[in-house]
This record gives C-alpha cells, sequence and structure tokens, in this order.
C-alpha cells in the first residue's frame, strides 16, 4: 500500500466515524424521544382548558397556559389524602423489607444451622409463584382478620419479601468470612456482627432494596384496588383512578393530577438512579 | 473422646440453631403467614366450594371447579379459551419486541461516548413512571381524536377510531404500552451484558475484515445469550401476569378483546365472588408459568452460549 493510499484509507474511515456517531445521535434521539413524548404530552396538556387538549395543529406549549389546573385537582379529590396514605405504607413498607430482610439473610448466608437449606428452598420457590396466585387465599385471610380497608393490610403484606432474602443474602456471601471472623475473636455477638460490620458493608444493596421497594410500592396498583374502598385510606394510585372515572372527560384535570403523581417517584429516581440501574444490571432480578 | 468432641460440636451447633433461628423469626413469621400459608390455602382452595360468606358454606367440590372452567373449552368462546389466547397472543407480540427495543438501545448505548448516562435515565424512566399515570395518558393520545391518529392522518392513514375500544386495535395498545414500559428496564441488562463481552474479538474480527453485521451475528448475539434467555423468562413470566396496563385501558374489552388470564381471577374473586373457580384458574396460571420456566431452562443448554 502506498502511502497515499493509506492516508485516503484514513480520511473514509474518519468520515465515516464521524458519519456513524451522526447515525448513532440520530438513533439516541429518536429512541429518547419516542421514550418522552407522552409525558411531553401530558405536561402540555395539563396546561391547557378541555376543549383544547384535542385541538389541532397541536400547542405543545400552550399560550396562555392555565396553571390553576394544578390548585383545582386538590379541590376535587382529596390529593392530600392519598399522598399521605401511599407515603405511609411506602415508607413503612420499605423500611420493614430493608430491616427483616437483611436481618433473616444474616442467617442464611453467615450461619450454619438445621433446615437452613430447606427453608431457603422455601424461600426462592415461593418468589416463583406469581402473586396473583395467591392473592385471593390471602384476601381471605386478612378480611377474617379485620384488616380490610385499612392501610394495615399493604402494610403486613408487602414488609416481609422472599425477594428481599434473596436480594441481601446474594450480596452477603460476597463479604469475605475473615472479617466477621475476626469480629467474632474480638468478642463481638452475631447480632453486633450484623449490626457493626454487615450493614455497613451491604450499603449498595440496601439502596437497591430501598429504591426498589419505594417505587413498587409506591407504584402498587393491585394490592389497593382489591384492599382499599374508603377515601380516606385510599393511595395514590386508585385515588387516581377514581379521579378518572369521576371526572372522566376532563383531560387537562386528569393529566395535571397524573403528573402530579409521577413527581415523588421521578425524583427518587433522578437522585439515586445510578443505584437503581446499578441494581438491575447486578442483582438482575424484577421489580 | 470422640463422643465428647461431637457433644460439644452439638451443643455449640444448637446454640448457633438459635441465634439463626433469631435472625430468621422476623421476616420468616411474616413470610409465613402472609405469604406461605396463602400459597398452599390457594392449592386447597381450589378443591373447595365457596362462594363467599362465613366459612361454614364450604362444601368439598373435588375437581367440579376444574371441570366447571375447562367446561365448553375453547380458544374463542369459553372464558378460560379466550383469556389464555390474549395473554399469549399479548406475551408472543410483547416479549420479541422488547427484547429487540432493548438489544437496540442497549448496542445504540454502548457505542455512545457523548451524554450516555443522560439517555440511559431517559430510556429508563418510563419504567418507574407510575402506570396508571401513563395508562390514561397512553389512552388519551390513542383516543379518535388524540394525536397518533392524528400523526398517522398525516401519512393518509385514517384509523378514526379509538385504539382502546376498537376490537383489533386494543390489544396493539396494550402491546405498545408494554413494550414502551419495558424496553429501558431490560436494556439495563443488555447493556451489563454488552460490558462482558471481550473487545479482543471485535478487533479480531475487524482484522478479518467482517462487517458490521457479520460482527453482530457472529459475536454480538452469541454472547448474548445468557443475558437474551434471562430476559426471555423474566419478560414472558412478567406478560404472563399483565393486569395492571389492561385494567386501566381497556378493561378486558371491548366484550372480551384484551381480557387476560389475571383479569379473569380478579373478576372471578372480586367481582363475581365464586373462590373455588378462582383459585382453579390460579392453578392454570401457576402452572403455565412454571412450564414456561422449565422448558425455557430445558432449551437454554441448546441456546446459551456461557463462555
Amino acid at each position: 500500500m502506498t502511502t497515499e493510499k493509506i492516508r485516503n484509507h484514513r480520511k473514509t474511515g474518519l468520515n465515516g466515524k464521524a458519519v456513524g456517531n451522526a447515525v448513532l445521535l440520530l438513533f439516541l434521539l429518536l429512541f429518547a424521544f419516542l421514550a418522552l413524548i407522552p409525558f411531553a404530552w401530558m405536561i402540555s396538556s395539563s396546561l391547557k382548558l378541555d376543549k383544547d387538549v384535542f385541538r389541532y395543529p397541536m400547542e405543545w406549549i400552550p399560550a396562555h397556559p392555565h396553571w390553576e389546573n394544578f390548585v383545582v385537582i386538590w379541590q376535587k379529590v382529596p390529593l392530600h389524602i392519598y399522598f399521605k396514605n401511599t407515603a405511609i405504607i411506602s415508607v413503612v413498607v420499605t423500611f420493614m423489607q430493608i430491616l427483616t430482610s437483611s436481618f433473616a439473610a444474616y442467617a442464611f448466608a453467615k450461619l450454619r444451622f438445621r433446615g437452613r437449606d430447606a427453608l431457603f428452598l422455601a424461600y426462592i420457590g415461593t418468589i416463583a409463584v406469581p402473586w396473583q396466585v395467591y392473592m385471593l387465599p390471602q384476601f381471605i385471610m386478612m378480611r377474617s382478620a379485620g384488616l380490610y380497608d385499612t392501610l394495615w393490610a399493604l402494610i403486613v403484606l408487602q414488609s416481609f419479601s422472599a425477594f428481599g432474602v434473596f436480594l441481601m443474602r446474594q450480596f452477603y456471601l460476597g463479604i469475605p468470612n475473615e472479617l466477621s471472623e475476626a469480629a467474632r475473636i474480638d468478642g463481638l455477638n452475631e447480632y453486633g456482627i450484623w449490626w457493626r460490620i454487615m450493614l455497613p458493608l451491604a450499603k449498595p444493596a440496601i439502596v437497591t432494596l430501598l429504591i426498589f421497594t419505594f417505587v413498587n410500592t409506591w407504584n402498587d396498583y393491585m394490592g389497593p384496588l382489591i384492599y382499599l374502598t374508603t377515601d380516606s385510606v385510599k393511595t395514590v394510585q386508585i385515588g387516581l383512578k377514581r379521579f378518572i372515572q369521576q371526572y372522566s372527560s376532563d383531560y387537562h384535570l386528569i393529566m395535571a393530577a397524573s403528573l402530579v403523581s409521577l413527581v415523588p417517584v421521578a425524583l427518587a429516581f433522578l437522585f439515586l438512579q445510578r443505584y437503581f440501574i446499578e441494581g438491575i444490571a447486578t442483582t438482575g432480578l424484577k421489580g | 473422646m470422640e463422643g465428647k468432641a461431637f457433644k460439644r460440636v452439638s451443643k455449640l451447633e444448637r446454640k448457633n440453631t438459635w441465634i439463626a433461628y433469631s435472625f430468621l423469626a422476623p421476616n420468616f413469621i411474616g413470610f409465613a403467614i402472609f405469604t406461605l400459608v396463602p400459597v398452599l390455602f390457594s392449592i386447597v382452595l381450589a378443591f373447595l366450594n365457596w362462594n363467599g360468606g362465613s366459612f361454614d358454606r364450604i362444601t368439598w367440590a373435588g375437581l367440579d371447579n376444574f371441570g366447571a372452567i375447562f367446561k365448553n373449552f375453547s380458544f374463542t368462546r369459553s372464558d378460560l379459551g379466550i383469556t389464555v389466547r390474549n395473554t399469549t397472543v399479548y406475551t408472543l407480540c410483547t416479549v420479541p419486541l422488547t427484547v429487540a427495543f432493548s438489544l437496540g438501545l442497549a448496542m445504540v448505548l454502548n457505542k455512545a461516548t457523548r451524554g450516555a448516562k443522560v439517555f440511559r435515565t431517559i430510556f429508563f424512566f418510563p419504567y418507574v413512571a407510575s402506570v396508571v399515570a401513563i395508562c390514561v395518558c397512553w389512552s388519551f393520545m390513542l383516543m379518535k381524536f388524540g394525536p397518533v391518529n392524528e400523526l398517522f392522518k398525516l401519512f393518509g392513514l385514517n384509523i378514526d377510531k379509538s385504539w382502546t375500544q376498537s376490537r383489533q386495535l386494543a390489544m396493539v395498545a396494550l402491546i405498545l404500552v408494554g413494550v414502551w414500559r419495558s424496553a429501558g428496564y431490560y436494556m439495563v441488562m443488555y447493556l451489563a451484558g454488552l460490558q462482558g463481552v471481550p473487545r479482543e474479538l471485535y478487533e479480531a474480527a475487524t482484522m478479518d475484515g467482517a462487517s458490521g453485521w457479520q460482527k453482530f451475528r457472529s459475536i454480538t448475539l452469541p454472547m448474548l445469550t445468557p443475558t437474551t434467555f434471562f430476559v426471555t423468562i423474566m419478560m414472558t413470566i412478567t406478560c404472563f401476569k399483565i393486569y395492571d396496563t389492561v385494567a386501566i385501558m381497556t378493561e378486558g374489552g371491548p366484550g372480551r378483546a384484551t381480557k387476560m388470564l389475571v383479569t379473569y381471577i380478579f373478576d372471578l374473586s372480586f367481582v363475581q365472588i365464586k373462590y373455588g373457580l378462582a383459585s382453579a384458574v390460579s392453578m392454570i396460571l401457576f402452572v403455565i408459568v412454571l412450564v414456561i420456566t422449565v422448558v425455557q431452562f430445558r432449551i437454554e443448554k441448546k441456546w446459551v452460549n456461557y463462555m
């Protein structure tokens, strides 16, 4: 190959790279557009009057935004109560799951006792059973216990997950046994080891479990749908569903309420997304 | 001597066992009451006759519930047949499309030099957005006078009806939302998978003059089979459990056009109050999910290429 040819080759190679990058960027933008367009439409519609929502050509940025839509929705349905209920359930469930899962996982990962493998198999086995298969017996039991239509129903149902135990156990297994053995020699008992050594080291797993649980509980639709009927105990999701049924043609208000319902999870996601995404990549398990 | 040592060990072991149980107890008690017992109860319930009310109204049904749900079985007429068919159609469309899109997203993102993190966040966001909000938003966009139909009009395609109320398009709407919601989620798994493909393979292929497509076919895809395998199983099972989007967007309609297995279980459980029948259908769902898992693990050996 002559130098000229090589130079030419490099040149086209470089051009090819530039074209490739442009195509790549085009794809990225196209996908981003597809992912975000419903949200853009939601925001745009939430600032309009209902008669303008389906008017064409579409006005993406309303010339006269109706900010009052975001005030009106709070007067139409008790949104603040829905938010309060959802916050209570999500926070308590998340806290309980992290506490009980990380505690139980310690036994599965670091202690030897009779029946450990059989018990662990029972945990894993139930993860494979879809919740929808046993939601009815669960409901019958909860109703007999007088927990129907209370926040307690959802709190106790979701506080003890087998999945959380599984996730924490997998993480603990990666922590060297030498650490806990050294601590044992130094006179720390098992509870001390869990609290002073395991928990601090398991922070990434805990954060992953935290976001997963929080987002899933916040977004849960079927659980509250089955258990909560009184307005004073409803969550945001079914409160929103009620709003949609009641004001079915007030498109602008429905979009405003939908947008408001997204805010807490969107914020949690934006601040903690690194843990969220890395958590999925490493644990690779369901949401 | 030997006996003594054995005794000491077993004593220590017993002490350890109690400590272990104390660690397990808080979770296990809740888990046993609220998960393990209901799971076992659901199996029993499928063989009982109980249409609500107090416990003394329960009678033994044997296989009657299964007889009832399989009565006049047909994929176009009976409730069970229709819901199984709809759920299968939904799954067979949603899984491959999601796999294709999530792989595509991951590959594009993997090549991107700048802004990759921002795009990753954007692609992932539909997955965390709450289901009611996005479903109602999509329903509106897919309405008769909605922006999607308006867009199609530009290309000369006059749809002129609300997707969620159309026999043919309601299912398409559900699949669309299903793919749109989950592509970003599975993309994250593919990204992790792509990071595990050794660069040397591509370099060697480039030296041999392989085209981009050839590299994709002979390196990327085979190296990603474990990820694809995992994604396919998880996605298939998730699809078979579909309920939320259906309940919010189509309510199983029009007619029974988008009625799914879980919609059917929900209906029998909480609307018609036929506990025995509902549990029998639940068992069908369970068996289907179980079979999918087993079959996919069986064929795993054939096409998964672990290094």
